[in-house]
């Protein structure tokens, strides 16, 4: 019988109970749940070796010269004190850490079970650190990823299981419960920023072997539930509508003119702190492209990027410039200096397209492409320094700036794919690289957006109107946060 | 020499040199008649008189978001410059509906350059930016119209950079970057 993981994740970060100050390793098994206790030193985590043989059926054995041999079923692994490798079979296997006694007993670091004892162990073990598991045999246990937006009232559940898992969910009295086909759930402990906020979802907590339970707070009043298969992922999206009047606690009033934060502030401090938007054109000689009806690209993107500004400013503290807010001329350099000279995270250059074709629908982002051996080569120089030595600087070319920053901007590409995808009309090819004026001498991850064709007459509508707009910001804003958040755990790619 | 032997030499000469003009300089004239209509951009296309290539051009394909190619008579160049004009002057001619080039109409064809290395430089009328709708997909298209016909049909030539009116640009719309020769790129083509 399987025991539920006791993961509880919440509002606030969790605090340790009495009994989770002793680490354990958590084994599940077919049969059940049984804790290992952990001894940490320094951050490396280590297991009696005891404990493993009761646990595993081992026989552990002191030898006359100083070495410890672990056998099961006629396999040897033979450990020497203070030595960090295990002798398998005649193959030496490199461990972090050293075999280390402490009182009576015989400390091994917690990799020894996955990189020596998996491999004598007529089970699998698979060993998942981050979360502090042990799963013992062909148990289906995905892992578990949560994120919650905030949006204005509403909010946004996204849960992701890998491996791909089904799942079922059922609103209860003051819960929603996402049951996945699984043995287990392997859910890390994490605070999920913006929860608990608004009334609206209290908390997320592991219940069962393998559910989810969303509590619902007093201003829920309705969900909508959406499942979709990426990668090797299950993306569970679960939409809650919230009701406005009965809000625990008045966010604080907006900066006047804008409107009220509707994404959260994600935690903690990134070095994300600058966004630069360029709305394409501009001024009497550079229109951009005409639609049919008269909308031009000019003041289309200028008003998108003004909304987006303001939405992004408002509701994720990032800060926002733009490269011309107003109907004014401004050279394609000037655009990429400013993100440069400003020191941006991230730029975004907003366009409208135009063919020859009225049948031409749907937005592109573009990433920048370099054609190979048609562009300088990045070198290096050496400068005297103030010290009177000289030191060695990588030169790198204006016009090549970009090429350092292609993995991150196309990362963006892609998330701002997903965020636009159910939202506004995508082109076919819908995310493409190209060699773009603007974008090659953007000194951080910089991608262009063409919205829609204003040429398409159905387009030109669209694209003028405000739900378009406000759409196309909402994925925009919900993009970069994500983009923010994957800089803050370590690169978007 | 006599008399006799000077007439003869006369005569053999005067044969060569008529041979010469019947059989190079004649056909040379007819040959470059279609690409003087191409150039100044009338009518698209009648198949050239005289000696002729296959040659792959470009259009603006159905979903106007790609170009596609179809497969065209172009008179014979001497030479990788004359033939490299000839595709230019037959690309960027007026074709008739259904077909939609993505070169703007009215742009003209100034002069073809190919350097050491395989880069070629083609130099175009203003029209090309000043009649240029804009939008970065029509502008990719249009550019890639230019490199792709000479790439693809002239494997010697391996970049192109586009020229405006003698001078290079930066841009025809604001969006894709001329100040280097672009290799070809057969992703924007169905």
């Amino acid at each position: 019988m399987l025991v539920a993981l006791a993961a509880v994740v919440s509002s606030q970060p969790q605090q340790p109970s009495p009994s989770s100050q002793i680490p354990a390793l958590t084994l599940l098994a077919k049969d059940g749940r049984r804790a290992l206790p952990l001894t940490v030193t320094g951050d490396q985590e280590l297991v009696a070796l005891d404990d493993l043989a009761t646990a595993f059926q081992l026989a552990v054995r002191e030898e006359t010269l100083g070495a410890i041999t672990v056998s099961y079923k006629g396999k040897t692994i033979v450990v020497q004190p203070a030595q960090a490798l295990a002798s398998v079979a005649g193959r030496l296997i490199a461990l972090p850490a050293p075999l280390t006694r402490s009182g009576r007993r015989w400390l091994v670091p917690v990799e020894f079970i996955s990189r020596a004892l998996a491999t004598v162990y007529d089970v699998k073990l698979d060993l998942r650190k981050p979360s502090r598991l042990l799963i013992v045999g062909d148990l289906r246990v995905p892992r578990i990823q949560l994120r919650y937006d905030a949006v204005g009232v509403s909010g946004r559940l996204t849960i992701d299981a890998t491996p791909r898992t089904t799942s079922t969910i059922t609103l209860e009295s003051d819960r929603i419960s996402v049951k996945f086909d699984a043995d287990a759930l392997d859910v890390p402990g994490q605070a999920l920023p913006g929860l608990g906020a608004q009334g609206l979802v209290l908390a997320v907590r592991a219940i069962d072997p393998a559910a989810l339970a969303v509590d619902l707070g007093p201003r829920f009043s309705g969900f909508k539930a959406a499942t979709q298969p990426l990668e090797s992922t299950t993306r569970v999206v679960i939409d809650l509508a919230g009701q406005a009047d009965t809000a625990p606690a008045p966010a604080p009033a907006p900066p006047a003119g804008r409107p009220a934060p509707d994404l959260p502030t994600l935690g903690q401090a990134t070095p994300f702190r600058t966004l630069v938007i360029d709305p394409g054109h501009g001024g009497g000689d550079d229109e951009g492209a005409v639609g049919a009806g008269g909308a031009k690209e000019k003041d289309l993107v200028l008003a998108v990027a003004r909304r987006a500004r303001t939405a992004i400013e408002g509701r994720l503290g990032i800060r926002v410039l733009l490269t011309r807010d107003d109907d004014r001329h401004v050279a394609i350099d000037d655009r990429t200096a400013m993100a440069n000279n400003n020191k941006a995270d991230l730029f975004i250059s907003i366009h409208a397209g135009a063919s020859p074709r009225p049948s031409a629908t749907g937005a592109t982002i573009f990433y920048a492409a370099f054609d190979k051996g048609t562009v300088p080569a990045v070198g290096a120089d050496r400068v005297p320094a103030f010290d009177g030595t000289v030191r060695e600087i990588e030169l790198v070319p204006w016009e090549l700036a970009q090429s350092r920053h292609l993995d991150q901007s196309t990362a963006f590409a892609d998330l701002l794919e997903t965020q636009l995808h159910d939202r506004i009309p995508l082109a076919g090819q819908a995310v493409a690289s190209a060699p773009l004026r603007v974008l090659e001498s953007a000194n951080m991850p910089a991608i262009l957006v063409e919205l829609g064709y204003l040429t398409n007459a159905d387009q030109e509508k669209l694209l003028a109107g405000d739900a378009f707009a406000n759409a196309f910001v909402q994925a925009l804003a919900d993009a970069v946060v994500r983009f923010r958040d994957a800089l803050a755990a370590g690169g978007a790619r | 020499m006599t008399q006799r032997s000077i007439a003869l030499v006369t005569v053999a000469l005067a044969a060569v040199v008529l041979g010469l003009v019947l059989f190079v300089g004649l056909p040379r004239l007819n040959r470059r008649t279609p690409a003087r209509t191409a150039v100044t951009a009338i009518p698209a296309a009648p198949a050239p008189q005289g000696r002729k290539i296959k040659a792959r051009l470009f259009y603006v394909a159905d979903d106007g978001a790609h170009l596609t190619s179809v497969e065209r008579d172009i008179a014979y160049g001497e030479t990788a410059a004359d033939q490299a004009r000839e595709i230019i002057a037959a690309q960027i001619a007026p074709v008739p509906a259904p077909i939609v080039s993505a070169v703007p109409p009215g742009t003209t064809l100034r002069a073809v350059f190919i350097a050491d290395g395989g880069n070629a430089y083609v130099d175009l009328s203003r029209e090309l930016a000043s009649a240029h709708p804009g939008g970065t997909i029509d502008e990719l298209l249009t550019v890639y119209t230019i490199v792709d016909a000479l790439t693809v049909n002239l494997p010697a030539i391996t970049a192109v950079q586009v020229l405006v009116d003698g001078k290079e640009v930066d841009t025809l719309a604001g969006h894709v970057d001329l100040r280097r020769p672009l290799i070809r790129n057969l992703a924007w083509v169905q």
